[in-house]
């Protein structure tokens, strides 16, 4: 029977392609439907067991790192296109399965939305769970921060040996008493705390230090093209380089590391894992067209917009885009891009055409360099930026335009950097696979 | 110069959709025509300035409108006297819920409002979200709705307007907000005044009127949020 169920997946990839679909959800969807339980099936016989991940922000990277890491031991199944959904779990068994129905893994490895997660565990009980953090994010979707905590507390409550848990994220500690499972903190050193604000210290709250042990913690950090950090796994400190950019990767390398602990790898092991990830999908990816370098940073919810925006002090972009889309996948309300604060992080205050009031002295350049804001939402974007005095040089919705029109703005040699929600960045993917080589 | 005192009611607790934006964007109307605007910020036990021009507020968690209820109806009658003086206030989902005299929840408990506006909200048991906009008399108001709670307009208030493509106050009456003298209270997060400028200076306009002063406003360059407005109506709810 799960041969047929991997021949119907199959199949259906197979269609996709010829149809020129990328597809992650249907062969897991039709795969479902038909064969109900075929992925706990599936999953049942994994010598390993089966990781999820979840949280707001890091999700994609996380699961990148402890696949990574795992690989050096086990054979691992992941969800790393994206589907974070439970039929992207089943597309995941599926593409793994030969076609005599063969799934050579030892473990998998699968990230999950927060809604998903629960229904994921109603259909398995994961071994082990990372629970990241908790942030605004899609209110549309969920409601309110609170329930997404409720959320994950159904499925540390489902988990059945390990869950890791950041313990610098109140909403997340609150839920670790009390669980079947054995309970593991990760964390960052508390003079790293102010880099990575919980929801309500982002919002004036004073900051609050934990005073759980980590079994993993961020010790140090420095930020540039690359990430140095200084990482204490078990008893052992680490110092790593990690290719992917930025201060909340150095935090998801600290939940990686603590998750592969539980499996009993050593230190060095979990180290060496951590500097061979690649940057996930738009997460610092960059890309070359004619001698300018595109770099991609995905920006879902004020935390990790905020947190992305940093990189413009790494990288000093000579060109910057901003594209906006407001389908499903990206939040379809645009109120939280007044969350995120830009004044400090892209501009210097430059008066905008037509506006009253000019300024005294010479503006110097904005730190964005040459700013386009797109999507579908390009003008609310610029409505944004309007009001925190960064004047936007283009609004335009068309992302290939926009996109182009930035990069050929910039000298050669010339960093342009893209911030993009995230159908939006599957469009920039196309249509950068066009002009270039990645 | 010119100051004009802005209250932001609990900005730490009631915040949740970006509506802190609107504390922004009159402030920054202000300053465009050399007005300055002093924010104050009030959160549990703080008390109000003497000389308040405009009130504001957004939403919250319900968890978290539960900590901060007892502190809000402890201000209801200073709420209801600066209300009958014309101080302007515009506030959003959750602490528009507060102005009116009682939310019933699900399960049937009440907990009182302020009063400030004749309205009654029950909560129910699932959520209207979607785009939404709203005709008024100071143009089309574009924005999200997000919330659970079901609201009544009593005799004493008027609505701001008509529910043109959301569900507005309780998605069957096809209100939405509901005004009395100046005070104003929407469903609609975006933050509501982003992509209204027309009715954010219609509040400025009251404001300094209030203070005595002309209600002219040199205008400003508003093309980028009617365009952002035009693509708001556009988008599925």
């Amino acid at each position: 029977m799960d041969l047929l169920a991997i021949w119907l997946g199959k199949l259906t990839l197979v269609a996709l392609r010829i149809l020129g679909r990328r597809g992650t959800a249907l062969p897991g969807l039709v795969v479902e439907k038909v064969f109900p339980r075929f992925l706990a099936r599936k999953l049942s016989a994994l010598s390993q067991g089966v990781v999820v991940i979840t949280g707001t922000n890091g999700k994609t990277t996380t699961t990148k790192m402890v696949s990574t890491i795992l690989a050096q031991q086990y054979r691992v199944l992941t969800n790393d296109t994206g589907g974070n959904f439970v039929r992207g779990t089943i597309t995941a068994v599926v593409q793994r399965s030969d076609w005599r129905g063969r799934t050579p893994a030892d473990v998998a490895v699968f990230e999950l939305d927060e809604a998903h997660a629960v229904r994921f565990c109603q259909v398995y009980q994961p071994e082990r769970l990372l629970l990241l953090n908790v942030l605004r994010d899609q209110l549309d979707r969920f409601g309110e921060i609170d329930m997404t905590a409720q959320l994950l507390a159904k499925v540390a409550a489902r988990t059945t040996q390990h869950v890791v848990v950041n313990r610098d994220d109140p909403r997340l500690t609150a839920l670790a008493a009390g669980l079947p499972a054995k309970v593991d903190y990760f964390g960052v050193a508390p003079q790293l705390r102010e880099f990575f604000p919980t929801d309500e210290e982002m919002y004036g709250g004073t900051i609050t230090l934990s005073e759980l042990p980590a079994v993993a913690e961020l010790l140090d950090l420095e930020l540039g093209i690359a990430t140095d950090l200084t990482l204490r796994i078990g008893e052992v400190t680490e110092a790593i380089t990690l290719r992917a950019e930025g201060a909340h990767n150095a935090q998801n390398a600290a939940a990686a590391a603590a998750l592969a602990l539980t499996f009993g790898l050593g230190p060095a092991v979990i180290a060496e894992g951590l500097r061979k990830v690649e940057p996930a999908f738009g997460r610092g990816q960059s890309f070359e067209i004619e001698g300018r370098r595109v770099v991609l940073q995905l920006v879902k919810n004020p935390a990790g917009f905020r947190q992305s925006l940093r990189t413009v002090d790494g990288l000093r972009p000579a060109a910057t885009v901003i594209a906006i889309n407001d389908d499903y996948a990206d939040g379809r309300d645009m109120s939280w891009l007044w969350d995120v604060e830009f004044t400090s992080a892209l501009g210097s205050t430059i008066s905008i055409p037509g506006s009253p009031r000019p300024v005294d002295a010479p503006a110097p350049p904005a730190k964005a360099g040459w700013l386009v804001t797109s999507g579908t939402r390009a003008a609310d974007m610029a409505v944004r930026l309007h009001y925190d005095e960064i004047a936007v040089d283009l609004v335009q919705p068309d992302l290939a335009v926009a996109v182009r029109e930035a990069t050929f703005h910039v000298k050669p040699s010339d960093t342009v950097v893209v911030f993009s929600t995230y159908t939006a960045m599957w469009e920039l993917h196309r249509v950068l696979e066009r002009i270039t080589a990645v | 110069m010119t100051t004009l005192t802005l209250v932001h009611l609990y900005p730490r607790e009631m915040n949740i959709y970006g509506d802190t934006g609107n504390v922004l964007v009159l402030r920054k109307r202000l300053q465009w025509r050399g007005i300055e605007a002093m924010v104050v910020p009030i959160n549990v036990g703080d008390e109000l300035p003497a000389d308040v021009d405009i009130v504001l507020g957004g939403g919250g968690q319900d968890a978290a409108q539960g900590d901060i209820g007892a502190d809000f109806v402890r201000r209801a009658g200073t709420l209801r006297s600066m209300a009958d003086d014309g101080v302007v206030m515009l506030t959003i989902c959750g602490t528009y819920q507060m102005l009116g005299h009682e939310f019933l929840t699900k399960d049937g408990h009440r907990i009182g409002g302020t009063g400030v506006l004749d309205l009654v909200t029950r909560g129910s048991d699932h959520r209207l979200i979607g785009n939404n906009h709203v005709d008024t008399e100071w143009g089309r108001m574009v924005g999200f709705e997000n919330h659970s709670g079901l609201t009544e307009l009593g005799t004493g208030v008027r609505p701001l307007g008509t529910a043109a493509a959301g569900r507005g106050n309780n998605g069957t009456d096809r209100t939405e907000g509901a005004v009395r003298d100046n005070v104003f209270g929407t469903y609609l997060h975006g933050p509501v005044l982003a992509k209204s400028p027309e009715f954010a200076d219609e509040l400025l306009r009251r404001a300094l009127a209030r203070r005595g002063m002309s209600g002219d406003l040199e205008s400003l360059d508003d093309r980028l949020a009617m365009a952002a407005a035009a693509v708001a109506v556009g988008r599925p709810r």
